[in-house]
């Protein structure tokens, strides 16, 4: 099975996943309570876990021998696909908070669509994390309630974790040719067609958090063609590390 | 390795039965739904399993274990083969296992709803694993390992999980 446009299409879908699983892994240990320490990390390792088997996918439909090890531990920045928002430094609580909130609602919306793909492989695992996605929706939507309608402070910093974040949505719904391609052919879906469900969600929520949703602006942009902020960088070298120093360790 | 009859795929469930989950003990990976199927043919034994979350740290374990019963019997070359496909549910528990679980102090999982709610309401009361209180509250919906939620009982002041439905 060898489909170009497919292979892109999910690593999209992994390296979203995988980068913003280990963003979230940073705050192990540093949570601001340990319940919600526990919880970060539990999300973290959702993300993880739906990414590699999506890179597995992704390494069969390539049909070159890569596994889901090669394809996270020996790409470098250039070769990743995930968009912009995943990839930026976790910040304050308040920063993790909102951005899982607005992946979560879109990864939620793409999954479910998903289930209906002609490869059964990415229909199944798309059920799968459709039921982890919930969770997250959930976990991340109470907390932008209670941060939003919660102390001036937390008011003031979940207000402005919304607005710095809010240039880097714009890229989640862009549609380009792999992502009509794999719509046409039923294995996949325009990310384009998840924007109007995703922002009727976003904006019930953050009004419910006495939030401003942000008025659309100039949206950022580059990370599915793998032009991406400094900060992928740093992040991978600390990721791929162990792996690079020691190519096939095994524990 | 001695060659023997082919097990039917009855006797390969109840050989599976004995493999407890590494984190819920109390419970078989047959009885927590994760073996989907067994077959036996003159090449070998392939066994079918499912993971219950995607990140689930303890499918390695639990893949080696099931290998491990099946090879300790004589049976091989054994086949794990992974599945995603009915994606895992709790609702597969019977109540047999549900049974177990609470006496072993981790409160079974509630049915499973398609219902998409955004925002957590008020969860639906779960009973007390220890004092069987209904006047219980959610703590955090992320616990020790992903499939458990974390709650306390107000009437005996006890902590305790809960095996999430999914």
């Amino acid at each position: 099975m060898t489909s170009p446009a497919l292979f892109s299409y999910l690593l999209r879908l992994a390296d979203d996943r995988l980068v913003l699983g280990h963003r979230l892994s940073e705050w192990c240990g540093h949570g601001p309570i340990l319940e919600e320490d526990i919880a970060l990390a539990n999300v973290a390792l959702d993300l993880v876990g739906e990414a590699t088997l999506l890179l597995k996918l992704a390494g069969e439909t390539e049909g070159q021998g890569r596994n889901e090890d090669a394809l996270a531990y020996f790409r470098d920045a250039l070769e990743y696909r995930n968009v912009l928002l995943v990839e930026l430094p976790k910040g304050d609580f308040a920063f993790t908070v909102a951005r899982q909130f607005f992946f979560s609602i879109f990864s939620l919306l793409q999954m479910q669509a998903l289930q209906q793909s002609s490869n059964a492989e990415l229909a199944g695992i798309a059920a799968k994390a459709v039921k982890e996605a919930k969770y997250h929706v959930r976990h991340s939507a109470q907390w932008v309630v209670t941060l939003g309608d919660g102390t001036a402070e937390s008011h003031e910093r979940a207000q402005r974790a919304v607005d710095e974040l809010w240039r880097y949505t714009g890229e989640l719904f862009l549609s380009d040719a792999i992502e009509q391609e794999v719509a046409s052919a039923h294995l996949g879906v325009d990310a384009s067609t998840l924007e109007a469900p995703w922002r009727a969600q976003v904006s019930d929520i953050l009004s419910r958090a006495t939030l401003t949703t942000p008025t659309v602006g100039y949206m950022q942009r580059g990370g599915r063609d793998g032009k991406h902020t400094e900060h992928l960088g740093h992040m991978l070298s600390e990721m791929q590390i162990v792996a690079r120093s020691y190519p096939g360790a095994s524990w | 390795m001695v060659k023997r009859a082919l097990p039917s795929r009855d006797e390969l469930f109840e050989l599976l039965d004995t493999v407890m989950d590494p984190e819920v003990p109390v419970l078989s990976v047959v009885e927590l739904g994760i073996v989907r199927d067994a077959v036996a043919t003159d090449e070998g034994i392939t066994i079918t399993i499912t993971p219950t979350y995607s990140g689930c740290p303890a499918m390695r374990e639990i893949e080696s274990a099931v290998r491990g019963a099946v090879e300790e019997q004589g049976f091989g070359p054994v086949e794990i083969r992974t599945t995603y496909s009915p994606a895992w549910t709790t609702d597969w528990m019977s109540e047999a296992a549900r049974q177990k679980l609470e006496t072993y102090g981790i409160a079974p999982p509630q049915r499973t709803s398609d219902e998409l709610v955004p925002l957590m309401r008020r969860a639906a009361s779960v009973r007390c694993p220890y004092c069987k209180s209904t006047r219980t509250e959610l703590k955090s919906a992320f616990g020790t390992t992903a499939c458990k939620s974390i709650w306390v009982c107000n009437d005996c002041r006890q902590p305790f999980e809960e095996f999430k439905a999914i």
